[in-house]
């Protein structure tokens, strides 16, 4: 059940110790120090794309991811970069042909919301790495920290999901549950060697029930909403303390917590903000005004088509499950229309997963908020529904520049799948991550098999 | 006090409608295994289903409903839930699946507490969810009660079958139950059969390790006419659950979960024992689940086994409403080289006839043959597609509402913004 398992690590946790902020006093001498310069890349990303051949991916139909569809189109790619899209011409010379007649490409499925890697699987207690929940603020964590490479999950999202990167996010028993990273779906043997090159890193807030009830349980700080309310106001004025130091060039004692809000507020840090119901969400979005930040994505916004209008105007996107409901209070007023409503509203529209089974089927999860959608008179075109599976959700991680839509001299993270993407009895059939085949239906070998599943029974199973 | 009033309610049952209609020009799934058949009529009365096919004649004076262009399905049977135990799952006090506290175990009957009102109810008859096998989760005993089998009908008589099957856990989550390993498991399950045995005879022992409504409970089982459901997911633990009936040659055995149930489907088949399955388990999510794939279900009815869709542990409450999605995933599986699905026809009837004839019901629910109960659906499109949408629903032949909460706070929002007085006035 998806309620209990991203709050196991409650059951182990340990005494709040919100971090506090380091204010030291300054002498004379450290007045005069230059601005403390701390390494903000301490764990780069390795990731280097596999070899490709130019491909020619003929007689398709293209969603291109924003927006637009080709019929009977040939896609290009070549050193890993897209080349672009045509309908009709002569095939061009050089390119390894991929008749994918019948077939559909569209970009490359990303998931803004997912925990694999930090709850991997098998689910078992050594595994619950996602949820620091020993303190209500705890951003000083980096979920790539948790990220076990070795997740079975990331083949099943490959193979049968076509998801070509995802966002990995700390848990929601905290208020601030730290930072989130966003990889490659390409296995490597340490997270350095999976994460996007240049992706901004996310701060992981909750609202609602979750942190109160963990650390109200225990009769700590928060127990109510205003409790969480205040804790996370109170935060953020330290955090601006803290930063108005840094700006001013004063050398500070180093406080990872409070590095990572600094960064939230200087915008290189985005603000992935678990928020379910729709009141709630407005007062974030004061608060996010009131200490000068803002809010990139709420997730799990189950009500936010009731102020969508509101979503729009603040620019703010929705990631949103299609039809999960009713699992706790603050679910309960989930309705599958969620989606399309924003959509039509004009407000930024994501399809995610925070599920390693959901994330195998994000583009069916768009498929039936599209049909709720059109059954209540909002139409959107299939082409358009894709923008909510790859470039809506590239752009609300920092790297749409660089993924989500099939644009020229963009990565080449394709999936060709073997009908119409948005049908149930559709399946990937190809997946190229920077233009290199990561998983192809029709070779064995090409299916990924984790650590972890080597030597057990089903290694290497179609799954 | 609330379970009471709840009892009290059921016991008031709604007549099932005289009328006669027959649903014209649809396409029409029987449900049964059978392909569908184009331009065909739907003819129920008195509740039940007088015929359904193509040459069906229409009685003189039969309402007529038109379903051209439309498909026209039994009502969906959701093979394994909770519905009707759980308003919301975190929120205890609306929480009937499992009493961790109580003293009693097999004895508890599920039938009483279904709750026609939970919400989930009116959201997955909209949905063409119409049947479901409802079964009690364990608290603090691997037995956890006697189940039902429920319709989600828009009154205050959901109980089809009361003590349909008693539940009880094997593999991981038994072991645990039962003290923290599978010998432990085995050691609790023979000795409490033992003692349904013994009481059958009128024989309870001082030192007794159940309760003796729990024994009484067990009498059926252990003689065979009450089903046992079983939940074991890993090979080994199936094979443990077949091997039971050396023991107790009575047991009349039901598979539930079953991931790994494709590495001993001819052992499943042999022993004539359905399945409730998991339909897209892929994840070694436990070290009983390993060679987990969504190939599962294809590959047992490959080998004789008799396997319908079943939800355990997949928010089985309230989400009965993604059976049609799981059936159609499996059709998928057929395009997938070296993956076992399902014929769309036979992926259909894991979701009606099927999960009804395991429950021992397929002569009442579960398909259009004549003399079933008339739970009839139609759909815009394919029912298994994703885009597809319900248009009516018949339970018991009774035109049911599909309005619930879900489509009122979607049309209370279809402009968020206010007008000339709060949302709260707009209904």
């Amino acid at each position: 059940m998806q309620l209990t398992k991203f709050l196991i690590g409650t059951a182990v946790a340990l005494a709040t110790v919100t971090s506090p902020v380091a204010a030291k006093k300054k002498d004379k001498d450290e007045a005069s120090a230059p601005k403390s310069k701390f390494n903000k890349d301490p764990y780069p990303s390795t990731y280097q794309p596999y070899a490709s051949v130019p491909t020619a991916v003929t007689n398709v139909i293209v969603y291109d991811g924003e927006g637009a569809k080709f019929q009977n189109a040939t896609v290009y790619f070549r050193d890993g970069k897209v080349e672009g899209i045509e309908t009709g011409g002569a095939l061009k010379d050089g390119y390894t042909v991929i008749d994918g007649t019948g077939k559909w490409v569209t970009p490359g499925i990303i998931d803004i919301h997912s925990h694999l890697g930090d709850y991997p699987s098998p689910g078992v207690d050594a595994h619950s790495d996602g949820n620091e929940a020993t303190g209500a603020v705890r951003p000083e964590v980096w979920a790539e920290h948790s990220v076990w490479p070795q997740d079975p999950g990331f083949s099943r999202a490959l193979a049968n999901g076509g998801v070509t990167a995802l966002q990995i996010l700390p848990g929601s028993a905290n208020l601030f549950g730290g930072r989130s990273v966003t990889i490659k779906n390409v296995y490597a043997r340490n997270v350095q060697g999976m994460k996007f090159p240049g992706a901004p890193y996310g701060l992981k807030m909750a609202c609602g029930e979750n942190p109160k009830r963990v650390y109200g349980s225990k009769g700590q700080m928060p127990q109510t909403r205003m409790g969480n309310m205040a804790v996370n106001r109170q935060t953020w004025a330290r955090a601006a303390e803290y930063k108005r130091k840094l700006d001013k060039g004063d050398t500070v004692t180093r406080d990872l917590a409070m590095e990572t809000l600094a960064g939230v507020l200087s915008g290189e840090i985005l603000v992935h903000n678990h928020c379910y119901r729709a009141d709630e969400m407005s007062l974030v979005i004061d608060m996010a005004k009131e200490f000068g930040y803002k809010v990139s994505t709420f997730h799990h916004a189950v009500e936010s088509y009731k102020i969508a209008d509101l979503l729009a105007k603040e620019g703010i996107c929705s990631a949103m499950w299609a039809d999960w409901w009713g699992f706790k209070m603050e679910s309960y007023d989930a309705i599958n229309e969620n989606i399309p409503m924003v959509f039509k509203a004009n407000a930024c529209t994501i399809v995610h997963s925070d599920d390693a089974n959901g994330i195998q089927r994000l583009n069916q999860e768009a498929a039936k908020a599209a049909g709720d959608g059109r059954r209540m008179g909002i139409e959107v075109p299939d082409e358009v529904v894709w923008t909510w599976l790859s470039y809506n959700p590239a752009k609300a991680l920092g790297i749409g520049d660089k993924t989500g839509s099939l644009k020229p001299g963009k990565m080449a993270d394709i999936v060709l799948w073997n009908g119409n993407p948005l049908s149930v009895y559709t399946r990937p059939d190809k997946v190229w991550i920077d233009g290199a085949l990561m998983y192809d239906a029709a070779n064995p070998k090409m299916r990924p098999v984790a650590d972890f599943e080597l030597g057990q029974p089903g290694e290497g199973d179609v799954k | 006090m609330k379970r009471f009033l709840l009892g009290c309610a059921a016991l008031i049952a709604l007549p099932a409608s005289a009328q006669t209609i027959a649903i014209t020009g649809g396409k029409v799934v029987i449900g049964d295994g059978s392909a569908p058949v184009e331009n065909g009529t739907v003819v129920i009365t008195n509740g039940l289903v007088v015929a359904a096919g193509a040459g069906v004649a229409i009685p003189a004076g039969a309402e007529r409903v038109d379903a051209s262009g439309k498909w026209v399905t039994p009502g969906i049977v959701a093979g394994f839930t909770r519905m009707g135990l759980v308003g919301v799952d975190a929120v205890d006090p609306s929480n009937d699946s499992e009493a961790r506290n109580s003293p009693f175990n097999a004895s508890l009957d599920m039938a009483p507490a279904i709750n026609p009102d939970v919400a989930a109810m009116a959201v997955n008859r909209a949905a063409g969810v119409t049947r479901a096998i409802v079964s009690p989760d364990a608290g603090n005993a691997i037995f956890a009660g006697q189940g039902a089998v429920i319709d989600t009908g828009s009154d205050l008589n959901p109980v089809t079958k009361a003590k349909a099957f008693q539940f009880v856990e094997f593999g991981e989550t038994g072991a645990r139950l039962a003290g923290g390993s599978r010998p432990a498991l085995i050691a609790a399950f023979k000795t409490a059969l033992g003692e349904a045995s013994e009481a059958a005879k009128g024989i309870f022992r001082d030192d007794a390790m159940l309760k003796r409504a729990d024994a009484l409970a067990l009498v059926p089982v252990v003689n065979g006419t009450m089903k046992l459901f079983v939940h074991a997911e890993s090979a080994p633990d199936i094979l443990m659950v077949l091997a039971l009936k050396k023991d107790f040659p009575m047991l009349s055995l039901v598979l539930v979960g079953a991931t790994e149930g494709w590495r001993v489907g001819p052992q499943i088949a042999a022993a004539k024992v359905g399945v409730l399955a998991s339909a897209l388990n892929d994840l070694p999510d436990s070290f009983e689940q390993l060679a987990a794939t969504q190939s599962n279900i294809g590959r047992m009815k490959k080998a004789g086994v008799e396997v319908a869709i079943g939800m355990i542990n997949d928010n089985e409450a309230r989400q009965a409403q993604l059976s049609m999605q799981y059936a159609g995933n499996l059709v998928a599986l057929n395009k997938v080289p070296g993956a076992t699905g399902l014929s769309w026809d036979q992926a259909f009837a894991t979701i009606s006839s099927v999960p009804a004839d395991i429950a021992g019901l397929g002569g009442e629910i579960g398909s259009l043959r004549a003399g079933r109960k008339a739970d009839v659906v139609i759909w815009d499109g394919d029912p298994l597609e994703l885009t597809s949408g319900v248009q009516a629903v018949w339970i018991d032949g009774v035109k049911q509402s599909l309005v619930s909460r879900q489509t009122r706070l979607r049309d209370r929002y279809a402009n968020p913004t206010e007008g000339a007085l709060p949302n709260a006035y707009d209904r």
